[in-house]
């Protein structure tokens, strides 16, 4: 491997590695900080995918589609927290997975009756679509790298909303001690509704904005389900930088994997994992780092 | 209240003997055959096994809703394309409904379990889409048929065409680690290689997998001549825009079976724009059988045709062929299979006969992609038989 293709193939490490943290982000707010395992993750993610077809070929423009679909998707997220999550809190760990279950395989059907079962593709906007000249026979989509920026500016906001504003000392201070919390003045619950529509919101961005690079098909969310729970797993519970730095370490990872060891490619990411739970068990970063 | 439980409890006695008394009827109707449709009505593959199950019926109705003047009684199954419950799920057709044939499935994987019930249980099985080389290959039984093709068949086509009429001398290969895989992309080098060309590396990835970019970079260093990938469904819709957006497409030639470009076209866009593919079917064929299977599936169906309903269409032909060589008694088993062996099929593809191991000897077309359609483009190989290594029948 020449000097060119290894940079090329670190770019596309570190690309693959902020799209998976984009998709996780909202993981980390809902079961990192929220204490809820929320395996209807993939189907939010999906959501985002299908509203970006949806909205797209309604509206014609990418940019009022994704501004449509947040404030849908916040709504959905503020729905869906007061109708069922509010009641799961204080259960245990199994019925929250029953219920984000239920929600995966209601959600599916939805959209089996709603939008069907073809595969779609949604197009790149005309301002975003060329592609710049890397090496001799490669263009790196401006696409891909667009949707980089977009998630370092969106690392960059989580970890400033949760370390530097009040806000977000409260989230983090409900997240360890919720009735002390309360006990000392703040609504609690409203504030929860509101992160937890934060993390679908994030989730469903994250699916529009990858919708016109992945295409948009049936068990999308299923596929990026497991790999966000491991970000999360190995970056630390709770923690954003974590996530981000899981991100790019497993972009890494599978990237240089499917060029160097193909047979093992679909193991490493997961051999990973195991390696760093068994060294640090807590995963890498303490909770609200 | 009383009563009226007494009422329902003697509705349901005499629902149930009603049921027995039609159960024996139908069970004494003579000339009935019984065909047990296996498909998927639901998840990503639900609408080919809808596809294939109007091609089916069209024509039985074609022929005056009888098949060698027996009318046709179906049962049917969602297989979910789910293999951990096709055993079960071809059970339930062959032992409680005790169907005469059964016909399925689109997923490979739930085809071979199939195929294993059909041998266990000497059903007749007739495949109408899967394209596992191992049906008619090691599997292959006097009472197993397959009305679709073999995963070899186009591969091993277009590794031919991309040797012989394309000049290409070195090529890479991509798809996705599993059978299906690993199946296409070895036919494609075995046609490839036997022209003189050379397969300089084989890449995969894990199934579903799709995050091509590393990928795409090896290619993009390899610099072959010709890129062969296979792909289906949302994978090759992401593969086809990412191979586009990465700027290879105008330099290296990327070519596929039609899974590549089917079904798939209205998502991939001008990515796709001019892609080579090879299949037993094509858009724009000048078959008079075809135009007419096309004009009558859309009266029927309100839906323009694909290559799944031409393969259901198919299925019921060669039933029929079988039923006919037995004069109508699909009890007389070695006449059927005898008759479905030696049909010779008037396709919408094209006519075709049965291989010894009961696959399709059809011609392969080479198709271009435009207007989002397969335009036929000329005949790749004719009457192209699959090897059916290691079948012994």
């Amino acid at each position: 491997m020449d000097l060119t293709t290894f940079l090329i193939q670190c770019l596309n490490s570190v690309q693959y590695g902020l799209l998976l943290f984009l998709i996780a982000s909202g993981l980390t707010l809902i079961f990192g900080i929220m204490g809820v395992i929320n395996l209807a993750h993939g189907s939010f993610y999906m959501i985002g995918a299908y509203l970006a077809f949806t909205l797209s070929s309604l509206t014609g423009n990418f940019v009022a589609a994704l501004l449509l679909g947040i404030a849908l998707a916040v709504l959905f997220g503020y729905l869906l927290e007061w109708c069922f999550f509010s009641f799961l809190y204080e259960r245990e760990h199994l019925q929250q997975v029953l219920l984000t279950y239920g929600l995966i395989l209601v959600i599916e059907e939805m959209r089996s009756i709603l939008v069907g079962d073809d595969v779609h593709g949604v197009p790149v906007p005309d301002w975003l679509s060329g592609g710049i000249a890397i090496g001799n026979d490669m263009t790196y989509p401006v696409y891909r790298l667009f949707i980089s920026g977009v998630c370092v500016l969106l690392a960059a906001a989580m970890y400033a909303a949760l370390k530097k504003t009040r806000v977000g000392m409260m989230v983090r201070a409900g997240a360890t001690n919720r009735e002390m919390v309360q006990s000392l003045g703040i609504n609690i619950s409203l504030l929860y509704r509101i992160v937890f529509a934060i993390g679908v919101a994030i989730a469903v961005l994250a699916g529009m904005i990858a919708a016109p690079v992945s295409s948009v098909y049936p068990g999308m969310g299923g596929s990026v389900l497991i790999i966000c729970f491991v970000v999360v797993v190995i970056g630390g519970i709770g923690s954003i930088k974590g996530a981000l730095v899981a991100s790019l370490l497993i972009g890494f990872v599978d990237t240089f994997g499917k060029v160097f060891w193909q047979q093992a490619a679909g193991a490493l990411i997961y051999v990973l994992m195991a390696a760093i739970l068994l060294w640090r068990p807590e995963g890498l970063f303490k909770q609200g780092t | 209240m009383n009563a009226s439980k007494r009422q329902s409890a003697i509705l349901a006695a005499a629902m149930f003997a009603a049921s027995c008394l039609a159960s024996t009827a139908s069970a004494q109707a003579p000339g009935k055959v019984k065909v047990g449709l296996m498909l998927p009505y639901t998840g990503t593959y639900s609408a080919l096994g809808t596809a294939i199950e109007n091609g089916f019926r069209l024509y039985v109705q074609e022929q005056g809703g009888k098949l060698a003047g027996r009318d046709i009684e179906y049962f049917k199954v969602d297989d979910e394309s789910d293999p951990a419950k096709a055993s079960d799920n071809a059970n339930k057709l062959v032992k409680r409904d005790q169907v005469d044939v059964l016909v399925g499935t689109v997923h490979s994987g739930v085809a071979m379990a199939m195929a294993k019930v059909a041998k266990d249980t000497k059903t007749l099985l007739i495949i109408p889409n899967a394209g596992a080389d191992d049906v008619t290959g090691p599997l292959c039984a006097p009472n197993i048929f397959r009305s679709s093709f073999s995963n070899w068949q186009p591969a091993y086509a277009m590794g031919l065409v991309a040797a012989t009429q394309f000049k290409h001398k070195t090529a890479v290969t991509l798809s996705w680690k599993y059978a299906a895989g690993d199946e296409s992309t070895n036919g494609f080098k075995e046609g490839f290689e036997s022209k003189g060309g050379k397969v300089i590396k084989h890449l995969h990835l894990p199934f579903p997998n799709v995050e091509f970019q590393a990928l795409l970079t090896e290619i993009a260093a390899l610099k072959p001549d010709a890129v062969y990938v296979f792909f289906a469904g949302g994978g090759a819709v992401k593969f086809v825009k990412d191979y586009a957006a990465a700027g290879l497409k105008d330099k290296i030639p990327l070519y596929g079976p039609g899974f590549l470009t089917d079904g798939t076209l209205e998502a991939q866009g001008a990515a796709a724009d001019g892609l080579l593919t090879t299949l037993h079917y094509a858009d724009g064929l000048t078959l008079p059988k075809d135009k007419a299977f096309r004009a009558a599936y859309e009266k029927s169906y309100k839906l323009q045709p694909d290559v799944y309903a031409v393969q259901g269409y198919d299925a019921a032909q060669l039933l029929d062929a079988g039923l006919k060589a037995a004069n109508g008694d699909i009890g007389k088993r070695e006449a059927v299979i005898k008759g479905m062996e030696q049909a010779k099929l008037d396709s919408p593809r094209g006519a075709f006969t049965m291989s010894r191991a009961h696959n399709p000897v059809q011609d392969i077309y080479l198709r271009k992609v435009e207007n989002k359609t397969n335009q036929f483009v000329s005949v790749a190989v004719p009457a192209l038989a699959d090897p059916a290594r290691g079948c012994k029948m």
